[in-house]
């Protein structure tokens, strides 16, 4: 070697950290402060309202103990039905709604002219009100609306199909107004789907069906759930369209409108408080049975490797 | 190892040739790839070496079914493949990212092209076994990609590309995501698996070095057209033209007046400045007209005594450490900036006289810019 090695430069001494420095490597600092007004607005809009409720359902009208009215609503079938009526919207409503997200997400991932135009058409729905919605499928499906014209005009039935005033009605609500949110979510879940995994799944011989079954899927079914817990949330308290399209003294007698009854009609603030919990419980226990099970999928990052 | 002859090659490939016929590919109005032409025998080892944008990526995809054709058309000998999706070429490809599936483990990785074909499950559990003894990952089956090193993630993706034996393997840059040291070791290892399985291999990059080190034979490709093709020995010593000539590390590209030519040898220079006599590579007009002098960095010497011939003297600019040597820029007193190398130390500001033999400098009848565009496009063109 015709270049000299230089001399070896001395060791840098250690670093002596401080409370400061050993708090802050655990995330605590100032800039937690900022978090103040959210943890007061939350603790005196949200956590106050909703522990008095739960204080207020243990606090019965017609006595029994604190637990009198929870015994009192699983007792009566007309109220305990309304646990099974709603079940009957939300569920299915949220699974078409993710369900059918997730192909027309599929078709819409990549770059193509038209796909922002497109988007904003299918998310529009949720610009309009429950109550525009339900109007236009009071007209639309009703006996004398454009849907059951054209099945009498085609022979298709001999008398208009009831499509409103009862459980279909509603169903269709809940999908028009639950897909743009499931459909944005489930969009955003693919394209953090690196699309070199279906090119590299192509070249191993995969088909565009198994490329769906064993690569695509698999990598949304977290995002799924994550969309599908929230969809059924949003169809859970169902309310407004309950009442316009449905039949809200029979079939779709959902618990929203047993708590409103019980609130508003008969005064007891305290059995309308009960439902209300009741609900959140329910709603707990599906999204509970969701997550353990999104819990055994894989969770990891949906991309193929290093760099690019 | 006896050296094979061209039928056992092609007898392990599994066919005798692969032909791409004006293979074109337009993105809108911009051509990326335009009449491609390469005969890809079997068993052979292509680079396809170029800076961003010259199409290399382009014919790869084209090759690898994930990009159809604007025009032209690829044969398998007698099977026209060009029209085929990709799951039905059966060529393996290891991408740039590796693309290995996050929620799979190494093992169902690289069984996952068996297991779609349906092969039976011990079968799966011997290849798959066989391929990850061959890149060395036996102890980590069953790990996730996500836990894995970069040059671990890296033989997965060949392992699961050559488990399937497949009639040709395509691979995009694979090197390119590594750190220096695991790059020469990685290229190291997929030369020898080239050797011992065979199997026909068409290889992208943008280093010189790698493509030189790797492949039977080099393509190189300029702004989606093809430049020159040839032996690595070829395209290294007689590069075709002086946006090879960057590329292959010739880093000087002086573009002279041409003084006098006759007999193979040019000299280019300027009254009483820098004259430089070397081997024509192409037709250059006797007098008047400009050419371009190529000369690698490491072909300069420091002349020893005034007298030599070739001699240019420049002041030294800047010297930078690399090792055995010293990588130097220095400028001509006409101001031409000259690359060269040298054993000893030497300081900037520093006036040197520098020689190189007439055999090692190639003369190019074209424009300099056209090389310039080259050497901008590789990270290190010092092609040793």
């Amino acid at each position: 070697m015709a270049v000299d090695a230089p001399p070896r430069p001395p060791a840098p001494a250690t670093a002596r950290g401080g409370l400061r420095h050993r708090l802050a490597e655990r995330g605590v600092d100032r800039v937690l402060l900022l978090l103040l007004p959210a943890v007061l607005i939350i603790g005196l809009l949200f956590l106050y309202p909703m522990m008095y409720g739960v204080g207020l359902s243990l606090q019965p009208k017609n006595g029994g103990g604190p637990f009198g009215n929870y015994a009192d609503f699983f007792q009566d079938s007309y109220q305990r039905s309304t646990v099974w009526k709603t079940l009957k919207l939300a569920l299915p409503a949220a699974l078409i709604n993710v369900g059918a997200s997730v192909p027309i997400a599929y078709k819409l991932r990549g770059r193509f002219r038209g796909r922002r135009v497109l988007t904003a058409l299918l998310v529009l729905p949720v610009t309009l009100g429950t109550v525009l919605v339900a109007d236009g499928l009071l007209r639309y499906l009703g006996p004398k609306g454009w849907f059951n014209r054209i099945l009498l005009d085609l022979h298709l039935v001999d008398e208009p199909v009831r499509l409103i005033y009862n459980y279909w009605g509603v169903l269709f609500s809940l999908l028009i107004t639950g897909f743009p949110f499931a459909f944005l979510l489930v969009l955003s879940y693919m394209s953090g789907i690196d699309p070199t995994l279906e090119r590299a799944a192509a070249t191993l011989g995969a088909g565009p069906w198994q490329r769906m079954r064993r690569i695509v899927l698999p990598l949304l079914a977290p995002g799924l759930a994550t969309t599908f817990v929230l969809a059924f949330v949003l169809a859970f308290s169902v309310f407004p369209s309950a009442n316009l399209v449905g039949e809200p003294a029979g079939e779709t007698r959902v618990m929203a409108i047993a708590a409103y009854q019980a609130a508003f009609e008969k005064y007891d603030y305290s059995m309308a408080s009960t439902i209300a919990v009741l609900m959140g419980v329910f709603e707990l226990l599906v999204i509970s049975v969701t997550l353990l099970l999104r819990g055994r999928l894989y969770s990891g990052p949906a991309t193929g490797g290093k760099g690019s | 190892m006896t050296v094979e002859t061209a039928v056992e090659k092609e007898t392990r490939a599994g066919f005798a040739e692969l032909r791409l016929d004006g293979v074109t590919r337009r993105f809108g109005k911009a051509t990326a790839l335009s009449g491609f032409d390469l005969r890809i025998r079997g068993g052979e080892f292509i680079a396809l070496l170029g800076p961003s944008g010259c199409g290399k990526s382009t014919a790869l995809n084209c090759l690898a079914g994930l990009l159809p054709l604007s025009d032209g058309a690829i044969w398998l000998d007698d099977e026209r493949i060009d029209t085929l999706p990709p799951e039905k070429r059966g060529f393996g490809m290891v991408f740039q990212n590796y693309a290995l599936f996050p929620h799979l483990s190494v093992r169902k990785n690289v069984a996952f092209g068996l297991s779609v074909r349906r092969t039976a499950k011990s079968e799966i559990a011997a290849r798959v076994d066989e391929a990850l003894r061959t890149v060395e990952l036996t102890e980590h089956a069953d790990k996730l990609p996500g836990q894995l090193s970069g040059g671990q993630q890296q033989r997965v993706a060949i392992a699961r590309a050559i488990v399937l034996r497949p009639k040709l393997v395509l691979m995009d840059e694979p090197l390119s995501n590594l750190d220096a040291k695991l790059r020469v070791q990685m290229r190291t290892e997929i030369r020898r698996i080239h050797q011992t399985l065979g199997l026909t291999t068409v290889y992208v990059t943008h280093d010189q070095e790698e493509a030189l080190a790797l492949a039977d034979r080099v393509v190189v490709l300029r702004s989606g057209q093809v430049e020159q093709i040839g032996t690595p020995e070829e395209v290294y010593t007689y590069p075709a033209s002086t946006y090879i000539a960057g590329f292959m590390g010739y880093r000087n590209l002086l573009e002279l007046p041409v003084l006098s030519a006759g007999d193979g040898t040019v000299t280019l220079g300027e009254k009483d400045g820098l004259t430089l006599t070397g081997v024509g590579q192409d037709p250059v007009g006797g007098g008047g007209g400009r050419a371009v002098a190529a000369v690698r960095p490491e072909d300069f010497r420091i002349a020893a005594d005034a007298g030599a011939d070739n001699r240019v003297t420049v002041r030294v600019e800047v010297s930078e450490f690399h090792g055995r040597e010293v990588a130097a820029e220095g400028v001509t007193d006409d101001g031409r900036v000259v690359h060269f190398k040298s054993p000893e130390r030497i300081a900037p500001g520093e006036r040197v006289t520098l020689t190189v033999q007439p055999e090692r400098v190639l003369v190019f009848g074209e424009s300099v810019r056209a090389a310039a565009e080259a050497a901008g496009g590789t990270g290190a063109p010092d092609g040793g």
